[in-house]
Parts: C-alpha cells; sequence; structure tokens
C-alpha cells in the first residue's frame, strides 16, 4: 500500500514540474510580450489618424498580400514535392529526399540579395543573355524587387517547412489508407484529394503557421525588395516617427495576427477525427512512375531545389572564390560563436517545448490551454522588438542581482546576464520554443491515448514512462523540431544583433555587416558557412526519418510497448 | 529486441549534454570584469568596417577598445541597461541616431577644448552633448550618356522635365528621411510636400535597394539620375571591380538646394551618461578628430574630415569642392519626424 502511494506521488511530481515548466515557459515569453504591450500603453494618440490614413491600408495589404502569395507558392512546392516523392518511384527520387529541404538552410535575406545580383539588368542573367545574343529574352526576366518577387524568393526558401511535415505523414501515417484508396480503384490526385491531403492537415497546418510566422518577421528581405510590410513599418514608426509606443501599439497588431494564425494552427489540428491508431505505422508503397509522367516529377522537384539551393549557392561559391579568404581566424570564432549560441537555445527549446506539449495532454484544461498559448507568441514578435522587450527584464534581474551582491559586500557584477551571451539564449528560446512545442504536439496526437493507459497501469513513474514509451516514439518529431530551430537560431539575425555582448561576432551578424554595407559579397564565405553547418543537420533529418521509418515497418510499435509494459512490471514488482 | 538505429541517441539525454555545453560557453562569455585600459563603444558603423581605426587607437594610447555594433536600437540598449551600462561611447553614422540619443537623455556634456577648436561650429551641439566627426552628402549619380547638365538643386529634381527619370532608395531610409527633413526645414511643410509629391512623380520606378542598386539602375538605363551617397560611388569605383562598370556609366553631380549649399550627413560621436571609463571615452572622442584618424576615416570610408587641413580622398575630391549647406543640423533633426510623415502622406514608397 505504501509503496503504491509512494510511487503515485512521484509520478504527480513529476506531472507536476512538467506542468510547472510549461508554465514558467509561458511567463518567459511573456515577459518581453508585457513589456511591449506596456510600451504600447503610453499614449501616441497624435500618431494613429496618421497611422490609419496612410500607413496601415498599405501595410496591412502589403502583409496580407505577402502572407497569402507565399502560403499558396510554399504549399504548391512543399507539399507538392512530398506526395511526389512519398508516393511515386522516379529517377533520383532518393536525391531529392535529401535536396528538397536544403534551401532551409538560406537566411531569406542573403537568398533577396543574390536574386537581385542575378536577375536585375547588368546581373549575371542580362549579361548571359547579351552574349549568346538573345538580348530580346532579356525582358521576360522576373522584376525582382516588386511584390511578387519577394513573395517567390520568400515561398522558395521557406517550403522546405512544408515539405518536411507533409512528407513525414504522407510517407507513414496515411499510406496505408492511401493503399485502400488505391486498391479500391483511386487515381492517384484522388487519393491525395480524399486521403493524404485530409490526413496531412495537421502537420500541413503546423508547417504552414511556421511559414507564415517567418514571412511575418522577415525584414531584411521584404524591406530591401520594396514591400512595405507590417514590420517594415514597425521600425520607420519606431525610428523615422520617432515613436517607440506607436512601434509598440503596431507590434501589437502583428501579435493578434499571429494569434489568429496560431488559432488557425490549432483548429486545423482538431479538425483532424481520424484518431491516431495504435497500428504500426508502415512505409507507403510507392508506384513506379515512366516516361514523361517520370521526367515531369523528376524536373518538378528539380525546379525548386536549383532555385532555392543549387543557384544561390553557386553564385555564393564564385564570390567567395574570387574573393580574400581574410581574416580566417576571426570567421572561425564567429562560427564557433554562433554554433554555441544556436545548440544552447536549441538544448533548451527542446526540453521546454515537449514539456508545454506534455502540459497539454496531461491537463487538458481551458484556463492552462489558454495560457499556454501565450508561449507560441514569442515567434512572432519581430527580432528587434522582442529584443528591446527582453532587454528591461533581464536588466531588472541584474539589477536585482547587484543589489544582493552588494548588500552582502561583494562587488558590483554589471549586467550579469544582459550583458552577456545568456541574453541571446533567451532570447532564441523565447522565439523557438513555439517550434518545439509545435512539433511535440504533433507528435503527441499521433501517440493513442491508451498508451498513457498502459503506462499508468504498469504504475511506471513518470520519467521512466517519458523516457521508454513517449521518447522513441517521438523521436522523429523532436528531432525535426530540433533541425529547425538549430537552423532558425543560426540564421537569427536582429535579435542576436542587439542582444550580443561587446567584441561577439556571429556569422550572422558579420555577414549583416557586409550586406548592410552594400557589398554582401564579401560575407559571400561567412553566408557559405552558415549554408554548410545548417546543411549537416537538414540531412541528418532527412536520412533519420527514412530510417525510422523503416525501423518502425520492421519493429511494431504497439508491441514494443506492450513488451515494455509487462518487462517493466515485471522488473519493478 | 531488434536493435533500431539511433535509439541509442536519447534526445533528452543529449539535450542535458548541450544543456551543460552551452552553460559553460554562456560563462566563458560573461563581460570582462571593468578594467582601466579598457573603452566600450556602440556604434552603427559596422565594427569589421571600423576596426582599424580601433587597432590603430589602441597601438597609439594602449588602450583597448571593445565593439558593438547594430542597426537600429542602440540608443534605446543603452536607455533599458541603465547606469549599470558598459556603454562608453555610441557612434552613429547620421544625425537622426544622435538626436534619439541626446532626446533619450543618456548622452553627457563633453568639455574638451581640443574638440571644440577642431569641429566646426555648424557640426557638433552646442551644448557638447555631441560631435561630428566625418560628413556625407547625398548627391546624384547622373547617366554620363543621357544626361549633359553639370549643375542641378535638390529643388529641381521636382522638376517634370524629369519625369521616370529619377531612382531613389526608401523615403524612409535615414539618409532620405534627412535629405526631406533639410527640405521641410528651408521650405516649411507645405512647400516640401509639393516638392515630395513632384519628386514621386518623375520616380522611373518604386523605390528600392540600396544606393548601389540606385547607380545600377542608372547604369542599367532604368533611369537617368539617382539619388545617392558620396562615398558608394567611389567605393564602387575603387575598391569594387565587379561594380565598376556602374560607376563607369555615371558621373557624381554635388546638388545644392536653391541659393544654399549642398546636403551633407554627419558621422556623430558622444559619451554616455553612465560611461563607465569616461577618461579613456573622451581620448578616443578626441583622438578620432586627431589628423592621424581623420585622414584614416577619410581614406578608408571616403568621407569628408571635419578637421581642417586633411585632404579629401582623390576620388571624392574628383566630384568637385564641397560647399556644405549652412542648415543647422538641430534644425534638420526637429523636422525628421514631419518629413516621414510626409513621406507616408505622399505615399512616396508605395
Amino acid at each position: 500500500m505504501s509503496i503504491v502511494r509512494g510511487r503515485r506521488r512521484e509520478r504527480s511530481w513529476g506531472i507536476t514540474t512538467v506542468v510547472a515548466l510549461a508554465l514558467a515557459t509561458a511567463a518567459l515569453v511573456a515577459a518581453p510580450v508585457i513589456a511591449v504591450v506596456a510600451l504600447a500603453a503610453q499614449p501616441a494618440t497624435e500618431l494613429w489618424p496618421h497611422l490609419v490614413a496612410y500607413v496601415l491600408p498599405v501595410a496591412l495589404r502589403d502583409t496580407l498580400a505577402l502572407l497569402g502569395g507565399v502560403g499558396v507558392v510554399a504549399l504548391v512546392i512543399g507539399v507538392g514535392t512530398a506526395w511526389l516523392v512519398s508516393s511515386f518511384d522516379f529517377p533520383l527520387r532518393s536525391l531529392y529526399v535529401w535536396l528538397l529541404p536544403l534551401p532551409l538552410a538560406l537566411p531569406t535575406y542573403i537568398c533577396a540579395y543574390i536574386y537581385v545580383e542575378i536577375f536585375e539588368p547588368l546581373g549575371v542573367a542580362h549579361m548571359a543573355l547579351a552574349r549568346t545574343g538573345l538580348d530580346g529574352a532579356a525582358a521576360f526576366l522576373p522584376n525582382v524587387r516588386s511584390l511578387a518577387g519577394a513573395i517567390l524568393i520568400v515561398g522558395i526558401v521557406l517550403y522546405p517547412y512544408l515539405f518536411l511535415s507533409a512528407r513525414a505523414t504522407f510517407q507513414t501515417q496515411s499510406a496505408e489508407f492511401a493503399e485502400a484508396a488505391r486498391m479500391l480503384g483511386a487515381r492517384p490526385w484522388q487519393v491525395l484529394r480524399h486521403v493524404s491531403w485530409p490526413m496531412a492537415r495537421p502537420a500541413i497546418a503546423v508547417g504552414l503557421s511556421l511559414i507564415m510566422l517567418e514571412t511575418l518577421n522577415d525584414i531584411g528581405a521584404t524591406e530591401y525588395l520594396g514591400v512595405r510590410t507590417l514590420t517594415v513599418s514597425i521600425f520607420t514608426t519606431w525610428l523615422n516617427r520617432g515613436s517607440l509606443a506607436g512601434a509598440a501599439q503596431l507590434a501589437c497588431i502583428m501579435l493578434l495576427m499571429v494569434a489568429v494564425l496560431v488559432m488557425i494552427e490549432q483548429y486545423g489540428r482538431r479538425a483532424r477525427n481520424v484518431a491516431a491508431s495504435a497500428e504500426s505505422p508502415r512505409l507507403a508503397e510507392r508506384r513506379r512512375l515512366r516516361g514523361s509522367a517520370a521526367a515531369g516529377a523528376t524536373l518538378a522537384c528539380a525546379l525548386p531545389v536549383m532555385a532555392g539551393f543549387v543557384m544561390p549557392v553557386l553564385f555564393l561559391a564564385g564570390e567567395a572564390w574570387h574573393r580574400n579568404i581574410g581574416d580566417l581566424g576571426s570567421l572561425m570564432r564567429d562560427s564557433a560563436h554562433s554554433v554555441v549560441y544556436a545548440l544552447s537555445g536549441t538544448a533548451i527549446a527542446l526540453i521546454l517545448g515537449p514539456c508545454i506539449a506534455l502540459a497539454h495532454r496531461w491537463r487538458p484544461q481551458r484556463w492552462l490551454a489558454h495560457l499556454l498559448m501565450i508561449a507560441g507568441t514569442g515567434y512572432a514578435l519581430p527580432g528587434t522588438v522582442l529584443a528591446l522587450g527582453l532587454l528591461s527584464p533581464l536588466v531588472a534581474v541584474d539589477e536585482a542581482l547587484n543589489a544582493v551582491s552588494r548588500a552582502f559586500g561583494g562587488p558590483a557584477l554589471g549586467l550579469v546576464i544582459a550583458g552577456s551571451g545568456a541574453a541571446i539564449v533567451i532570447a532564441y528560446v523565447i522565439r523557438f520554443v513555439a517550434v518545439t512545442s509545435g512539433f511535440a504536439q504533433a507528435g503527441f496526437a499521433r501517440i493513442p491515448h491508451e498508451y498513457d493507459d498502459s503506462v499508468r497501469i504498469t504504475g511506471a513513474r513518470t520519467q521512466a514512462g517519458l523516457r521508454r514509451v513517449y521518447l522513441p516514439l517521438l523521436e522523429p518529431s523532436i528531432w525535426g523540431a530540433a533541425i529547425v530551430v538549430f537552423v532558425d537560431c543560426l540564421k537569427e539575425l536582429p535579435a542576436t544583433l542587439l542582444l550580443r555582448p561587446l567584441n561577439v561576432e556571429t556569422l550572422a551578424t558579420s555577414i549583416y555587416q557586409y550586406a548592410s554595407r552594400g557589398s554582401f559579397e564579401d560575407g559571400a564565405l561567412a553566408a557559405l558557412i552558415i549554408v554548410a553547418v545548417g546543411i549537416v543537420p537538414v540531412v541528418l533529418l532527412a536520412r533519420l526519418s527514412d530510417s525510422h521509418a523503416r525501423a518502425a515497418d520492421k519493429e511494431e510499435a504497439p508491441q514494443a510497448a506492450t513488451k515494455f509494459s509487462s518487462s517493466y512490471a515485471s522488473a519493478t514488482v | 529486441m531488434m536493435v533500431r538505429p539511433l535509439s541509442s541517441f536519447r534526445p533528452l539525454t543529449l539535450a542535458r549534454m548541450l544543456a551543460t555545453t552551452g552553460a559553460l560557453a554562456l560563462v566563458s562569455t560573461l563581460p570582462a570584469a571593468a578594467q582601466s585600459g579598457e573603452v566600450n563603444v556602440y556604434t552603427y558603423r559596422e565594427a569589421k568596417l571600423i576596426q582599424p581605426l580601433f587597432d590603430a587607437f589602441a597601438k597609439d594610447t594602449g588602450i583597448k577598445v571593445n565593439v558593438v555594433s547594430a542597426s537600429s536600437g542602440l540608443e534605446q540598449r543603452i536607455k533599458t541597461e541603465g547606469e549599470n551600462s558598459p556603454a562608453d561611447v555610441l557612434l552613429t553614422v547620421d544625425i537622426g541616431h544622435i538626436d534619439e540619443a541626446v532626446q533619450a537623455g543618456i548622452s553627457q556634456p563633453i568639455q574638451s577644448e581640443t574638440l571644440d577648436k577642431t569641429v566646426p561650429a555648424g557640426l557638433r551641439d552646442p551644448a557638447g552633448h555631441w560631435y561630428g566627426i566625418s560628413m556625407r552628402a547625398r548627391v546624384i549619380y547622373a547617366s554620363k550618356e543621357r544626361v549633359k547638365d553639370s549643375a542641378i538643386t535638390y529643388e529641381e529634381l521636382a522638376d517634370p522635365k524629369w519625369k521616370g527619370r529619377i531612382c531613389i532608395r526608401s523615403g524612409q531610409h535615414i539618409y532620405n528621411n534627412a535629405l526631406f527633413a533639410a527640405m521641410v526645414a528651408k521650405h516649411g511643410e507645405a512647400k516640401a510636400e509639393a516638392w515630395l509629391k513632384g519628386l514621386r512623380a518623375n520616380l522611373a520606378q518604386k523605390p528600392s535597394g540600396g544606393d548601389r542598386e540606385t547607380a545600377r539602375d542608372v547604369a542599367a538605363g532604368k533611369c537617368d539620375i539617382g539619388v545617392g551617397n558620396t562615398y558608394y560611388w567611389a567605393l564602387m569605383n575603387d575598391n569594387e571591380p565587379d561594380r565598376k562598370p556602374w560607376a563607369d556609366a555615371t558621373r557624381v553631380i554635388l546638388p545644392t538646394f536653391a541659393g544654399g549649399g549642398t546636403h551633407v550627413n554627419l558621422s556623430g560621436v558622444l559619451i554616455a551618461r553612465h560611461a563607465p571609463h569616461k577618461a579613456n571615452a573622451l581620448k578616443l572622442v578626441e583622438w578620432l578628430v586627431s589628423p592621424a584618424a581623420q585622414q584614416m576615416y577619410a581614406d578608408m570610408n571616403y568621407e569628408y574630415p571635419v578637421r581642417a587641413g586633411v585632404a579629401v580622398n582623390p576620388t571624392v575630391a574628383s566630384y568637385g569642392a564641397l560647399k556644405p549647406d549652412t542648415m543647422p543640423v538641430s534644425a534638420i533633426a526637429a523636422s525628421r519626424k514631419a518629413a516621414a510623415n510626409l513621406v507616408d502622406k505622399v505615399g512616396f514608397d508605395n
């Protein structure tokens, strides 16, 4: 009896810890948001008639057009290619599985600079046409510095979010249903429309909302390409209209848009009513394509890879090649800073994100769900606003530390947190914990609730249950999240720029300095390093989800769980 | 039991490992305790580009310069950091940020005979809160082929004869903001608005890109004249072989206000209110206007030195003699908001 009670207490302790961590995360994310809202509470009334009359209409129009356009581009490319590589066999298919996620490694604004460099008049494309005597064709080259150009470039860089999330479901979850439909005589596109697509909807919702949030947050590419989004307006309001309060108020509007996006995402997830089956996930049988269909599929996958990765990287490599390497030592130092900050941010987000998902699962009360929604908003704050909002709470903590130190006769500590790399890591966690919790929630959604029960029945401790049941099942989702967050941290610019300590440069800030001087090609080598470092985890992810799916195919997951409960029961009794 | 690949990577263990590494790494980047031989600079000029100057200062004085650079928000950072802020010196590349900083109350007055003697009165704050250390002018990049004019006023940019022939970056960019603010300060809001409308009507395309893209657009024939800063053209001409053709196809005209001079913007410097190394900060600021530093500035950055007797870089000198407009910087700064609002109002960037 006493043993049982002891176990119970331990289990609820585990749940309490998880819920407490989840709430702490929400509080952490809320801190800068509250600071921004506090700023917004200051009156800027004389500004608003002006904003409403001249700024907001354009800002909202451009923002919505950009979001919509990028969404469509990313959906077509991301879901389309994911469907192709998981339903069909065609030449180079296994290569594309690796290549298609790669554009993720490129910072959007670098891609924007490269596209202008290549496609604008006097650029590589025009020169090549002129040299081959096809000057007339130059008129058909796209005008990159435009809304349409921004939509294409941002869409081409960000579609991998959708490719990754859609492919994961296409190749495991919906495979059996797709097969059943096929056996009943459905055509491939009918299978896509009636089976694969509806089943993949939650995953697609996650991927799409990530893309929307990234797009909302972008400032470098859109400003350069002449698109006046809300984010750009926030900056001009703050810097030129001299109103931080007004900027904060605009930021609040953006937060509202984000809240809507997050709710759409949640709704998308809820709409899925095919409960996760306890059946083992199986790899899809792929149909072999022949002739023109095979050529078409190969080409369809080649285009986004060429446009989003091969061409920009070749351009960077070319630029790096005919330039001096410069200071190799500082390049190494910058890389080390980037990697350390990104790894730290990823690790912490990787612990806190799943806690939020677990809290949702184990304590499905509405008030908690509402509180935890806050944790998703950090992704939406423009990096600079986040950094500004974060500074004051951090400085407050530092001042408290200094006061304590002085009270005990210690030295003045200075800005221990706000003035060190910790500030950057905290900013990364705030921005990207939404990614890890999103992936973890999508992962949990695939774990049937019976598993919770079987863990509970055996009296397993929460921690053991976590480690031995949930984690193995969550592994692909968690790795996916880790990779997305790591690459995002590497690329993150505005918060890093504003929060970094003295004498610290990262790869992103170093590239930015060249770019802001108008000679981004001088940073080509640093950009290549970001891409190279980013490639490793992206390729790892592609490989991992493959091997995982294959393993799951061989070993029946539910049986493993049963095996686990029985062996665990016998071990603990 | 079947061996599952990668099951040995327990994410939680890995995460713990990473967190430990991260924590260790963070401790190593903690701010070094305040030392006497240091000065901390927050700068809007890119850290890497200004490093040679700071290296020279360290060699001259033995004082180490710690740098952090950003493109926006440094005033706000210093203000929020409060009395524990490590910032000693703030370096800007335009008058807007200087103005913001002084308004935010993060500066302190400097008393220095050296500075007052060296920096002309129009290029510093009468109360000593900030000093200009170099100038750049906002000028015209004109097509060699299609433009024969040798002189032009800013006011003429709104003349219908330039319809569809002008390229310029965003009207909200700090450089254009300062130019438009000068126009407001000179002619008042109503006239400035009419001028801005006229300029907008003359644009060949929606404002975007930077000053280099403007030169490129002129070279490519998208437009006949563009508005840009003096140093970009010099950099393209002297240092950037890829862009040499853009410089070759264009020439620089120093425009003036009708009855006035050329619009210049300042790189400015101020000492932070809670500067922990105030004495070193003053040494740095005074050193920045020394003949050697001014010469480095002129040659490295292609800017106009503020110190009399320091030679302008030959490429910059080839534009002709600069006659800066005499409108006080404080008056321009006071019109910045009005200029930004006019840009919205006439839909300059839309």
